[in-house]
This record gives C-alpha cells, sequence and structure tokens, in this order.
C-alpha cells in the first residue's frame, strides 16, 4: 500500500501555498511515497519512554535588557519590497470576493 | 596567463598569505587581485561564484594595507581574501541561496559571520553556488546551474556548499563559509580534497543565515589545510546575543590546537556502524590506512558501537522537512524576493502559491511537503514525535562513545565525488551522500572532514571524518593537525596540490 495518495499532495501543495502543475503532483506523489516509506524505518526502534529532543542544546529563555538599538529606516524596510504604494508595502487583496 | 608570482599567490595557505601581508613582502591588494584573476580565468569552468564583488573585496584589501603601513595592529588573517556562501547576508551584495525566489535580492543587513570577517579585514571576493537553500548533496539543485568538481569537471563538487569547496579546490580562493546542516561542508570538502569544519552547535553566530532547519544548520570555515580551518574558525566563532542559541562560554582555542598537532594518548574510536555496507572499497582502504597512521601517531585506536546512527537518517530527514517547511514559510513574497501573477484580481492565497510554485525548485518543493506531511495532524505522533525520540538515542550513543573514546573517526562520505546527473532525480540515492555526516547535526556536537587521499578506482579524493564532543571543537584540529603533517610527510605535499590544473 503506497504512504501517500496524489490527492493526498494536492491536499499538501494547497496546505504549503505551492501551485502545482498536473503533472507535478503525478512525479511528487511517487517520490514522497518512496521517501516515506523509507524514513517510517524510525517506527522500528522502540523509544515509548524516551523523551523526545528538538534541540541539540537545552535551551532556556534568553533575555536582554530593553534598550533601543539603531534599526532598518523605512526606506531600507521597503527596498527590495515588490511592490510598495504610500511608503508602505502593497499586498494583493487578502479576502474573497463574495466576503 | 597569470605571471609565476600570481601563481604563486594563489596556491599558499591563508596563514602563509596572512604572514606576508603582515610582513609587508605582498600587499592585500595583491593577493586579491590575483584570486580576482583566478576567478576570472577558470570560473566559467567550475562555476564556483554566483556572484562576484570584486570593488568589494578591493575596497577591504586597500583598507587593509593602509592601515599596515599606518602601523596599526591587524588580525590573523587580514588581508587574505574570502568566498562566502550565498546563504549568508550581506548588506548590498546579492544573496539569493541559489533559489530564484531570491533572485536580485540585496540584504540591508549583514550576518553576524560577514560583521566579523570585515572587522578581520577579510576582502570577500564573492559569493558561492549552492544547492537551493541549502537542500542537496552536490550543488545541483542550484537554479542557477551546478558547480564543477575541479577534480573532475564532469563530477559533482559535493554539496550543498559545493560553490565554496570549489573556489578552494581551484585556488580561487584560500578561504570559503560554507553551512553545515546534514553535512554540507563536510561532503563537499571530502569529494574535492579539501578540509571542512562543522563546529559545535552554537559555536558560530546563525544571525543572518538564511534558516533551512534552525536546529541542525551551522556555519564553519572551508580550508585547504587544518591551520587555516583553525584561523578562520576563530574569527568566526564566539558568543553572539543576536542569536539565543548561541553559547555564551569562551570557545576552545582552536589556533594551538592545530599548531599542537599531537594525538599522542588519545583515544579514538571507530565508529562500526559507519563502515561496511554502502561504502566504496577505495573509500574504505584510505580510511582505514589513515587510521593506521594516527595509531602510529601514538593514539589508541578502538572500535565503539552506535546503535542508533542507522536510523539517523530517517529521522534526519522528518526533522529537516518539518523545520524547513515552517522556516521557508516566510518567503511568500509579500515583502522581498519574487512575486508572481500579482494582477490586481488574484487574491494574497493565489499570488503567494504562484509566487512559490515559480521561485522554488524540485527539491525544496519535496521537502516542503514532506514537512508539511510529518507535521499534520493524524501523522505528528508516528513521524516527527517519533524522530525526535530517536534524536535523543543518537546523543546518547555518541554520550556511551565518547565516554570511551577523545575523538570518533568514520569515512566522511560513503563514496567519492559522482558524475553530474547522476542521481539528481533520484532523492533517496541523493540522501545517502550523508549518512555518514547526519548524526553530527542531530546531536550537535562538531566535526572535520580531512583529505586522506585519492581512492585507488577512481583517483578521487576521500575524506575522513573526525567527531568530537560539543565544545571540544580543538580536538578536531589536534587530531587533524596530526594526521595532516603526518600524510604530508608521507607524500612531500598537501593531497589538494595533486588537483588537475585546469
Amino acid at each position: 500500500m503506497s504512504a501517500i495518495t496524489r490527492a493526498e499532495v494536492a491536499h499538501l501543495a494547497r496546505l504549503a501555498r505551492l501551485d502545482l502543475a498536473e503533472d507535478e503532483l503525478d512525479h511528487y506523489a511517487e517520490q514522497l511515497d518512496v521517501i516515506l516509506t523509507s524514513v517510517a524505518r524510525v517506527s522500528e526502534v522502540a523509544a515509548d519512554d524516551i523523551p523526545p529532543t528538538s534541540h541539540p542544546v537545552p535551551l532556556v529563555n534568553v533575555t536582554r535588557p530593553d534598550r533601543a538599538a539603531p534599526s532598518l529606516t523605512r526606506d531600507e524596510a521597503l527596498a527590495a519590497a515588490p511592490s510598495v504604494e504610500d511608503d508602505r508595502f502593497r499586498v494583493p487583496r487578502i479576502l474573497e470576493e463574495q466576503e | 596567463m597569470s605571471t609565476p608570482l600570481e601563481r604563486d599567490l594563489i596556491r599558499q595557505s591563508a596563514a602563509t598569505l596572512a604572514s606576508a601581508i603582515a610582513e609587508g613582502e605582498v600587499t592585500s591588494r595583491e593577493v586579491t587581485q590575483a584570486h580576482l584573476d583566478r576567478i576570472a580565468e577558470v570560473d566559467d569552468r567550475v562555476h564556483a561564484f554566483l556572484h562576484v564583488d570584486a570593488d568589494g573585496a578591493l575596497a577591504t584589501a586597500d583598507d587593509v594595507d593602509a592601515r599596515r603601513a599606518a602601523g596599526e595592529p591587524l588580525g590573523p588573517l587580514a588581508g587574505v581574501p574570502l568566498a562566502l556562501k550565498d546563504i549568508l547576508a550581506m548588506k548590498g551584495v546579492p544573496t539569493t541561496c541559489g533559489s530564484r525566489i531570491l533572485e536580485g535580492w540585496r540584504p540591508p543587513y549583514d550576518a553576524t559571520v560577514v560583521e566579523r570577517l570585515r572587522a578581520a579585514g577579510i576582502p570577500i571576493l564573492g559569493k558561492t553556488n549552492m544547492d537551493e537553500f541549502a537542500m542537496g548533496s552536490s550543488t545541483e539543485h542550484s537554479a542557477y546551474g551546478p558547480t564543477h568538481n575541479p577534480w573532475d569537471l564532469d563530477r559533482i563538487p559535493g554539496g550543498s556548499g559545493g560553490g565554496s569547496a570549489a573556489a578552494i579546490a581551484s585556488f580561487e580562493a584560500p578561504l570559503a563559509i560554507g553551512t553545515d546542516t546534514g553535512g554540507s561542508i563536510r561532503q563537499p570538502a571530502a569529494v574535492t580534497g579539501t578540509v571542512g569544519v562543522k563546529p559545535t552547535y552554537g559555536g558560530v553566530s546563525r544571525y543572518g543565515l538564511v534558516a533551512l532547519a534552525s536546529s541542525l544548520d551551522q556555519a564553519g570555515p572551508c580550508t585547504r589545510t587544518v591551520m587555516d580551518a583553525a584561523l578562520l574558525h576563530s574569527v568566526i566563532g564566539g558568543h553572539d546575543p543576536r542569536d539565543s542559541t548561541s553559547i555564551p562560554d569562551p570557545m576552545p582555542d582552536v589556533v594551538a590546537a592545530a599548531a599542537r598537532a599531537d594525538v599522542r594518548g588519545m583515544r579514538i574510536g571507530l565508529v562500526r556502524e559507519l563502515t561496511g555496507e554502502g561504502y566504496q572499497a577505495g573509500v574504505e582502504q584510505r580510511f582505514r590506512e589513515a587510521v593506521e597512521i594516527l595509531e602510529h601517531l601514538g593514539a589508541e585506536v578502538v572500535e565503539v558501537s552506535c546503535p542508533h546512527f542507522e536510523y539517523a537518517l530517517g529521522a534526519y530527514y522528518l526533522i529537516l522537512p518539518s523545520e524547513c517547511s515552517s522556516n521557508l514559510a516566510r518567503f511568500d513574497g509579500m515583502r522581498y524576493g519574487l512575486r508572481v501573477g500579482d494582477d490586481g484580481d488574484r487574491s494574497v492565497e493565489e499570488v503567494m502559491s504562484l509566487t512559490r510554485e515559480a521561485g522554488f525548485g524540485p527539491e525544496v518543493k519535496r521537502r516542503i511537503m514532506l514537512g508539511t506531511y510529518a507535521l499534520s495532524s493524524g501523522y505528528y505522533d508516528a513521524y516527527y514525535g517519533q524522530a525526535q525520540k530517536v534524536r535523543t538515542l543518537i546523543q546518547r550513543d555518541f554520550e556511551a562513545a565518547f565516554a570511551q573514546c577523545d575523538v570518533l573517526v568514520s569515512p566522511t562520505a560513503p563514496t567519492t565525488a559522482f558524475r553530474i546527473g547522476e542521481k539528481v532525480d533520484d532523492p533517496l540515492a541523493m540522501y545517502l551522500n550523508d549518512v555518514a555526516t547526519i548524526p553530527v547535526n542531530m546531536a550537535g556536537n562538531c566535526a572535520m572532514s580531512l583529505p586522506v587521499g585519492l581512492a585507488p578506482e577512481d583517483s578521487l579524493p576521500v575524506g575522513m571524518q573526525i567527531m568530537a564532543p560539543a565544545m571540544a571543537d580543538d580536538r578536531l584540529y589536534l587530531v587533524g593537525g596530526a594526521l595532516e603533517g603526518a600524510l604530508r610527510d608521507r607524500w612531500g605535499h598537501l593531497l589538494i596540490e595533486e588537483v588537475p590544473s585546469l
């Protein structure tokens, strides 16, 4: 049985904001299936009582004094923007037309 | 044609160049120009660079020369030029990460690593090619075309930092910076006959390093000698308050360790799981010979077992895609980078999806979807959760091994450089290149790859990996320095001097 179907790949692509072409869906369904089948070997390890590690060094909160420091100017922040309007980032509409 | 002096300049170690500059025997401008000339001469064939910043490099060189003339004290690598992997932000200089989605982006700030290179008076020659967002082991996944291995231009230079390794191996630069998430400094070093070090996680600041997998990424030196790596390591390393994972303790004295270069009385562990099936015969042979040399130099060699290393690759290809799918969510076409399909009618979601579809290459899409899958509810425990537990077991394997040994060794990569195109559309075959390097990233400790000879069957370089505990980076240089010295005595030169002239 395959680990992942074409429909699931289409769903993942939507979640990941990737407008995949039809032929890409076929291609990735096949490849992701091979990869997932291989990496699923991690389940062979008996690890019920093992704590998970998310990070190589134990993390604690790192704080610093709350002091103002120079940061990017408005023009520097906007310099690489794909689209600018009224000294702001211009973005496409964020609501559906019917709403 | 280059003059004999210029040819000579590009073949020196960074340490030699630095002292020649400090003594006034040569200027930084001359050294920097010699490398820019070399890039102009050979990079159409090697393609190590995505961008050459001749003006910026020469301006730094002139500044170093002026400061030297004024009698100012200079750092130990002042005036020696460097090639920078295109994943580190450099103010005003294109930074693409090998991706179309960042084509033409000029960062408004410097990474901490870049800041430290500038403060050390190191001219930055340009930005080096890489697999897109550091995902790959061959540099074939760069959106700007592959880099070629100077030992055989039809072969890969490793990845993801193939550009940095090829720049070093083709004498385009004496120093380079790479980044290593699963082997991207060490595997390119192995297949190009150069030296590469992945420092302890937290040893070098990640501020301004475009994140692939935040819990695994680490920048480090790429050089032709162990001492050069130590000098560069000490320039870029140390605590940075802008990276909350940066280690506040003082870093070990790697330069002193490289100078001492002594393995007498050390216990060296051979990792049983990182040899045998899947490793090329000539790789194993050169590795075994290098181990014998270490024994001869006075180290005690023992075999150790790290039973969970065989699951490291699987766990890595769940953890890395999970982290990368969330890190790469920032590339949304809103504040910088590519934007596609913004016709005034389409919604932000549609524009985002069109932008990411057009801007990302196939390996990046594969890993983003893999990570999205592994983090989905219903699969989280079986995949990401289980991989994190395996990560704990890998750390425990290292702890047990380092209780018996000062360092561990293995081949760096299972094979020598393969041909361009051979594995590019076979993700699993590509992933296997990093089977020996991944455990170190999972545990956060440090490792070096050092050239130990050419495989008899194909006359291509073989690397030995030396692994040490976290914050014991100096041990890499003790062992690497000793082995490099013994090999140089045996051959009469460094391995890299056997690289074909281009």
